[in-house]
């Protein structure tokens, strides 16, 4: 049975506790067994990426403790947060150090949800029904820094009744940025309504996509200009029966 | 120019006051581009293979850049040229006006040229009563309008047809027709006579090939070669960075560039320009001066980071794809170099108390250096930017406002002592319930009223670690 640990990324945690009991419900049915380290708080990404290195150092040593006490692969469902933790930790610590063997060996075991369904457990289908018009949003982490840019649409592809509508400029940026869209409030409204345009101008009833943040950003964008398309983290789409 | 006279640029205050005619056009011409690009690329199966063969290339020339300087150098001096070594833009801008006192220019011709901006040659030319012309269109609507480039490749960008036949009709005095042909026309016209009177032609350069002092030219519209033969004086300005070292490489990068810039396989003109013209009755001018322009080069090129740089071949393939650029167009970064390039290249240029907004200003969501022909790898050069601006290094202290400073360190705090972060999410949602209106949270105290200034934030609701609790003493009592 394969086992994993729950990486529910501090954004998740705060804001969609359901798309991770969805997580956690999807993983089980597949048969892997779960374990979620409480010790838990957030990867570092929004220290690392706005030039705190030397403050994220402490935040990755509390993730990667939390994460050690099983060698379990570590799941999380957020492109974005794996990646800081695939990509950067190793950055981070001078090689050579037992620090940077531990970034390396956690790194090593990190995946993204999609990722690991399709690429670690070869889940294709998870036996979801959502008979909707849909389009995706390819969020930037999860599609250039992990390179995913087939998996979620795969898993989309298998599931029944669901039409895949293209979206315009899928691939470009939604304007969320984590501190981005409060140190720069303006610009990122201007690329998220680019981004709400286009949802709206697609002919779907549901955008769906593999980032919390984005999620966050779309979703109230969408709020804001009074549309009645839902958004979706793809966990709670592929949870649809 | 000193340090002291460079002024803030205020990325935050102009995106807060951008033209509303801006983001259209520049999305209406960027878009077109992006198109040509993809269909130029898509034709060439060894594109990946290319751009890092390029990419090799440059930062081998970095690493050897003494040796290929000197090899290119003797070679235009073999050829007659003349060389200048200017450390600064001010030396720069002394060199080419000491030049033009002495063959006693009145008026200069400049082809398109990203480093005359850079030292601002145009200024220091009508300074010293020289009349100085841009003679690329988009270069020759800017210098009307009284600004800098706002794009690499197409200065101009910023302007719409109307508003270019607004500018005509109220700088020559005439009716000019919002017809983009009509408009070049008449600039043509009104140039023609300027080419033939010039004694001075300007020009930059888009490589320096060390192994024959040659250097290349790429350019659409002719005027370039019209400025570097008509006139009897021809003066370049070329930053070292130029420096390739032989033809074969010069083979890759004319490949990747008119590709990535304007979606064309090749531009309409690309010149070879070795020395000045040898025999009488030939092709050129008579006398060439090159400047070879460091101003600040060769000390970035020693940070292993932030050199590459200089692995730029100007194409603007960024700018095009960049949505932050795209949404506020090229003046927000106070800068002649805009965009994603221009983000990583003014700080390292100007420093970074002054360009502290611009490796800031970007989603780090690495369009650009998907696109980059010579595989700059931006985000990481921003993030290595913004380690200089919140934490300081070799090159520069911080220059992070002390109180950004400190909410840093209070995070750093909260997320690395993980019975904290458990406490706050704990109180957050109750605390976050006063302003929850339904399913939202419309506004949000600082500093998340600037998220909410522009769509709701959903509630705070931390509850699956109570849930997993739940959920995994049931799922073990169930195994039992
Ligand atoms: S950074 Fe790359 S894409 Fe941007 S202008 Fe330079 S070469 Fe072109």
């Amino acid at each position: 049975m394969p086992k994993a640990q729950l990486f529910i990324t501090c954004l998740a945690d705060q804001f969609y506790t359901s798309t991770l009991q969805n997580m956690t419900h999807l993983l089980e049915k597949l048969g892997v067994e779960l374990v979620f380290p409480p010790g838990q708080t957030c990867c570092g990404q929004p220290l690392f990426n706005n030039g705190f290195e030397d403050k994220t150092r402490a935040v990755a040593l509390n993730f990667m403790q939390a994460f050690a006490k099983s060698d379990a692969p570590i799941v999380g469902p957020s492109g974005s947060c794996v990646s800081m933790v695939k990509h950067h930790y190793p950055e981070l610590f001078p090689a050579g150090t037992p620090e940077y063997n531990l970034a390396r060996d956690t790194a090593a075991r990190t995946y993204e949800f999609t990722e690991y369904l399709v690429n670690v457990l070869k889940v294709l289908d998870v036996g979801a029904v959502f008979p909707h018009k849909v389009t995706y949003h390819a969020s930037c982490h999860y599609l250039r820094e992990m390179g995913l840019k087939t998996e979620a649409k795969t898993l989309l592809g298998a599931v029944k009744d669901l039409e895949l509508i293209p979206l315009k400029e899928e691939d470009t940026c939604c304007g969320f940025g984590g501190a981005f869209t409060v140190t720069y409030p303006e610009v990122s409204r201007a690329m998220m309504e680019n981004k709400v345009k286009h949802i709206m101008a697609s002919g779907a009833d549901t955008v769906v996509m593999c980032e919390p943040g984005c999620l966050m950003n779309v979703a109230g964008g969408l709020h804001k200009a009074g549309s009645n398309i839902r958004a979706m983290h793809i966990i709670d789409l592929l949870s649809a029966r | 120019m000193t340090t002291e006279t460079i002024p803030y640029i205020g990325f935050e205050e102009y995106s807060e006051h951008i033209p509303q005619t801006i983001p259209a056009a520049v999305q209406q011409a960027t878009s077109r581009f992006v198109g040509g690009r993809a269909a130029r690329v898509s034709e060439l199966p060894h594109w990946e293979q290319l751009r890092q063969i390029a990419s090799d290339i440059r930062l081998h020339t970095i690493d050897n850049m003494d040796i290929y300087l000197n090899r290119f150098v003797e070679k235009v001096q073999a050829a007659g040229g003349i060389v200048h070594w200017a450390a600064t833009a001010e030396d720069a801008r002394q060199i080419v006006l000491q030049i033009a006192k002495e063959h006693n220019v009145k008026l200069a011709v400049k082809a398109k040229s990203m480093a005359t901006e850079e030292i601002e040659l145009n200024h220091a030319l009508q300074a010293a009563g020289i009349e100085a012309l841009e003679t690329d269109l988009g270069e020759y609507i800017i210098q009307l309008a009284g600004t800098g480039p706002s794009h690499i490749i197409v200065p101009a960008v910023h302007l719409k047809k109307e508003e270019i036949a607004a500018l005509f009709s109220e700088k020559l005095h005439m009716n000019a027709p919002s017809d983009p042909i009509e408009l070049a026309r008449i600039a043509r016209e009104k140039l023609r006579e300027k080419f033939l009177s010039a004694e001075m032609g300007v020009s930059g350069a888009n490589f320096l090939v060390a192994e024959t002092g040659t250097m290349v030219m790429v350019t659409n519209e002719g005027n370039g070669r019209m400025c570097t033969s008509m006139p009897d004086l021809h003066v370049a300005v070329v930053g070292i960075d130029k420096i390739i070292p032989d033809w074969e490489s010069l083979t890759v990068f004319l490949k990747l560039l008119a590709r990535s810039a304007t979606g064309q396989k090749l531009s309409t003109y690309t010149q070879f320009i070795t020395g000045p013209r040898r025999e009488e009755g030939e092709f050129g001018p008579k006398e060439f001066h090159l400047v070879l322009l460091d101003n600040g080069r060769s000390k970035i090129m020693k940070d292993p980071i932030g050199r590459q740089v200089f692995k730029c071949i100007r194409c603007g393939a960024c700018e095009n794809v960049c949505p932050v650029y795209k949404n506020v167009g090229g003046f927000a970064y106070g800068y002649f170099i805009s965009g994603p390039i221009g983000a990583i290249f003014a700080p390292q240029m100007l420093g970074t108390q002054v360009a502290r907004e611009l490796p800031y200003a970007s989603t780090l969501c690495g369009a650009c250096a998907d696109v980059c022909p010579v595989k700059i790898p931006i985000p990481t050069i921003l993030r290595h930017l913004r380690r200089r601006v919140a934490q300081g290094d070799e090159v520069a202290g911080p220059s992070m406002p002390v109180p950004i400073r400190a909410m840093a360190g209070m995070a750093s705090m909260a997320l690395g002592w993980n019975w904290i972060y458990r406490f706050g999410t704990g109180i957050l949602p109750f605390f976050m319930s006063v302003f929850k209106r339904g399913e939202w949270i419309p506004s949000a105290p600082y500093p998340l009223n600037r998220w909410t200034k522009a769509r709701p934030l959903p509630p705070f609701n931390a509850s699956f670690r109570n849930w997993w609790r739940a959920h995994s003493r049931v799922a073990r009592e169930n195994t039992k």
